[in-house]
Parts: C-alpha cells; structure tokens; sequence
C-alpha cells in the first residue's frame, strides 16, 4: 500500500499552509452559528415549564461539556498517533487541545454551577456526574503540567501522551454516570437514540451552539496548533522564510 | 506494520484496557458508595444507617405536603412507588420544590423511621417543554382520567 498520502498528512509545512486556508472559514461559521445560536436561545426559544427563564444556561452548558469530551478524545486519540507511530504533528495536536478542552470543561462546570444554585438548592454536590467532570479538567491540568515538566519536549510528549491515554476511561463514565449511579444530574436528553424530550425550538438552539462551540474550539486549536509548528520547526528553511517574510511584510 | 510500531501500539491498548479494567472493577466495588442517595425502599429494608448523615432521594407524594402557618417547617412524604418516608424539614425550599417533583434531601433517618432534612435539592429530569405544552399535557392527562373508569385499585 501506498503510505504517501499519510506522510504528507503529517507534515508540519503542509498543515501550516493548508490551515493557513482553512482557518478563516472555520472560525467565520463557527461566529455565524454561534449568533444564530444566541439569537434563537436568547430571543426565539420558550422558557420551561419548571425551570422558566434559566434554562437558556443550557445553550452554553450542553455545547461545552460536550466539547470537553470531545476534545479529550481528539487528545488521546492525538497522544496514541504520535506515541505508535513518533508523528510530531499528532503531538502537536494534543498539546495544542489541552487548554481549549479544559477551558471548555471549566466553562461546563462553572455554568452548571450557576444553574444549579436556583434550580437544585446547591452550587455543587459530589454526585458522579459533577465528579466525573471535575475529574476531566484535573486530567487536562495534569497532562498540560506533566508536558512542561520535562526539558526535553519529545520527552514529555510521550510522558503526558500516556496520562491523555490512560485517561479515556473517564469519558465513558462521564457519559453514563446518570445512568448507573443515582445522581442529582438528570439524565440525556438528545444523546439518547429516541426522539429528544425538549422543544423544537430548544432544540435547534442547542444545536445551532453545539456546532457552533465545536467549530470555535477547533479554530482556537488550529490557531495553537499554528504556533506550535512555527516554535518546533523554527530551525527549519521554510520556517525562517514564513516568519522573516512576515516581518519584511510589516516593515513595508 | 513494523514490530516496533506494533510493540508500542500493543503497549498502548494494554494501558487503556488495563487501567480500564482496573478502574471498572473499583467503581463496582464501590457501587453503593457511589450513588448520590439511598431511596426509600433501601431506607425500609434498613439498609441505611440510622442518625447518621445520609442523602434519601424520591418523589413527592401528591398531597402529602403540610406546611407550618407560622414557621418554616414543612413535612412532606418521599417515594420511590414502592415504599413511603416522612421527611421534616425546616428552612427554604428550592424553585423546583413541588409535589410529583423528584428531590434528594440530606438528613438523618431518626429510629422511629422518620426522615429529619438538613437540606433539600431539587432534581430535574431531562424532559423540556414551554408551559403551554405542559399545560396541554396535564389536561389532556386529566381528560383521558375522566374519560376512564378507575379500573385499577
């Protein structure tokens, strides 16, 4: 077989140029969606019938506690590519989802905080959901900080790569925690296969900030993961060429 | 696949089903321990320990709700459709507080079976709807109630 097609994926030159491209259109749509999102969340959507106005906290809740997972398993799955197959823009694409996910898992717990304080009587209570979440943003920390640790960074890509992947298991107990343990969490409402339990125009809401959040975080992730190619590539020709072309461009 | 990609691929998938497994077999060890509260029908069998600070979620009993006229203590009755609590309380009840509602309360379980709360939360369910569809849904509960016979009971 023909492993061509493979390698260049993993070039850092091709990927700087090609995300050079994509990057704008990523972020565009995903700004597009996201005031589509709001509108429809904010303006268009009906309130509860129990919960009346806060469940609007939702359309930023649901997007990024989903976005948390999801950028986790883009990290693992990331940190094993680099770790099986020594791909350096794989590690680079870990370490450079790390601080999107964990500020997407910190924004799911603090807005879910705020949601809980008036609808449940509590801030925060140690049921499996809530501990399985703050369990995730500790992982991110740790693989961020184990990253630093070393001096040597191929070192501490294969280090932290091993934590992002010991760490998956929390992702499928986060995923079910309301369904095998009794939890003050309620249950899924669109993951499940049936048809989902909310309004219409919830749902489109909630959609339309689900794609947008994916959308933002992949472009914060491009726009890191761009930085990351420019500081390890920097004894690279093409590299001196990007950078000193830029600057010349300034000096005009 | 070259043997040294396929060693580190191998070392890869032992972690995560090794640690996996691991974790697995802690967590059901831990079961009990895991779950937020115990539910009425636990509380009856006496697998609750008694005056000691524990969490007991269930439904509220329609019309089981008995307010104070001049303080705040309310009692009210928690199910889980098989077993039944008293629960006391004393102090504000969340928004969500109502009756057919499902709360966790945190308390102690005193010897005579009573429930006396320190804390009352409300739990949601994953079900959204504007009031007017749960306005429509009650009534068309209630219609199709009155339509029927009780046959059951």
């Amino acid at each position: 077989m023909n492993w061509q097609w493979f390698h260049r994926l993993s070039s850092p030159k091709w990927f700087y140029q090609i995300s050079e491209r994509w990057l704008p259109w990523v972020m565009g749509v995903s700004l597009v969606l996201m005031a589509a999102g709001i509108y429809q969340g904010l303006f268009n959507s009906v309130p509860d019938y129990q919960q009346g106005e806060s469940v609007r906290i939702m359309y930023l809740h649901v997007p990024t506690a989903f976005a948390s997972m999801m950028f986790y398993m883009v990290m693992a799955i990331a940190a094993a590519i680099g770790y099986i197959w020594r791909i350096k823009l794989a590690h680079m694409a870990a370490i450079s989802a790390a601080p999107v996910g964990a500020a997407m898992t910190f924004l799911a717990l603090f807005t879910g905080a705020f949601w809980g304080k008036p609808m449940w009587g509590t801030w925060w209570v140690w049921d499996a959901r809530l501990t399985s979440e703050l369990i995730l943003l500790f992982l991110y920390l740790g693989f961020i900080s184990l990253h630093q640790a070393f001096e040597d960074r191929e070192v501490g890509d294969r280090a932290a790569g091993v934590l992002a992947m010991v760490g998956v298991v929390n992702i499928p107990i986060i995923h079910f925690s309301v369904e095998w343990w009794n939890t003050l969490h309620q249950g899924a409402t669109i993951s499940k296969f049936e048809k989902p339990s909310l309004d219409p125009s919830m749902l489109i809401a909630l959609l339309l900030m689900i794609f947008a959040v994916i959308l933002f975080c992949s472009a914060i992730m491009m726009y890191r993961m761009r930085n990351e190619v420019l500081s390890r590539e920097n004894n690279k020709s093409w590299v001196k060429e990007v950078v000193l072309g830029k600057q010349i461009g300034k000096m005009k | 696949m070259k043997p040294l990609r396929k060693r580190r691929l191998m070392f890869v998938l032992s972690i995560v089903i090794g640690v996996g497994a691991a974790v697995a077999l802690g967590l059901f060890a831990m079961k009990q321990n895991i779950n937020l509260f115990y539910s009425p029908q636990e509380i009856v069998q006496g697998n609750a320990p008694k005056n000691t600070l524990i969490r007991l979620g269930g439904l509220v009993v329609a019309g089981s709700v008995k307010r104070a006229p001049d303080s705040l203590k309310v009692m009210f009755d928690l199910t889980d459709n098989a077993e039944n609590i008293t629960v006391s309380y004393e102090g504000i009840l969340p928004d969500l507080f109502r009756e057919g509602q499902g709360i966790v309360t945190m308390g102690e379980l005193k010897d005579d079976g009573n429930f006396v709360a320190s804390e009352v939360l409300a739990k949601h369910d994953e079900n959204y709807m504007s009031p007017e569809v749960a306005e429509a849904i009650k009534k068309a509960e209630a219609e199709a109630k009155a339509r029927k016979p009780k046959t059951y009971n």
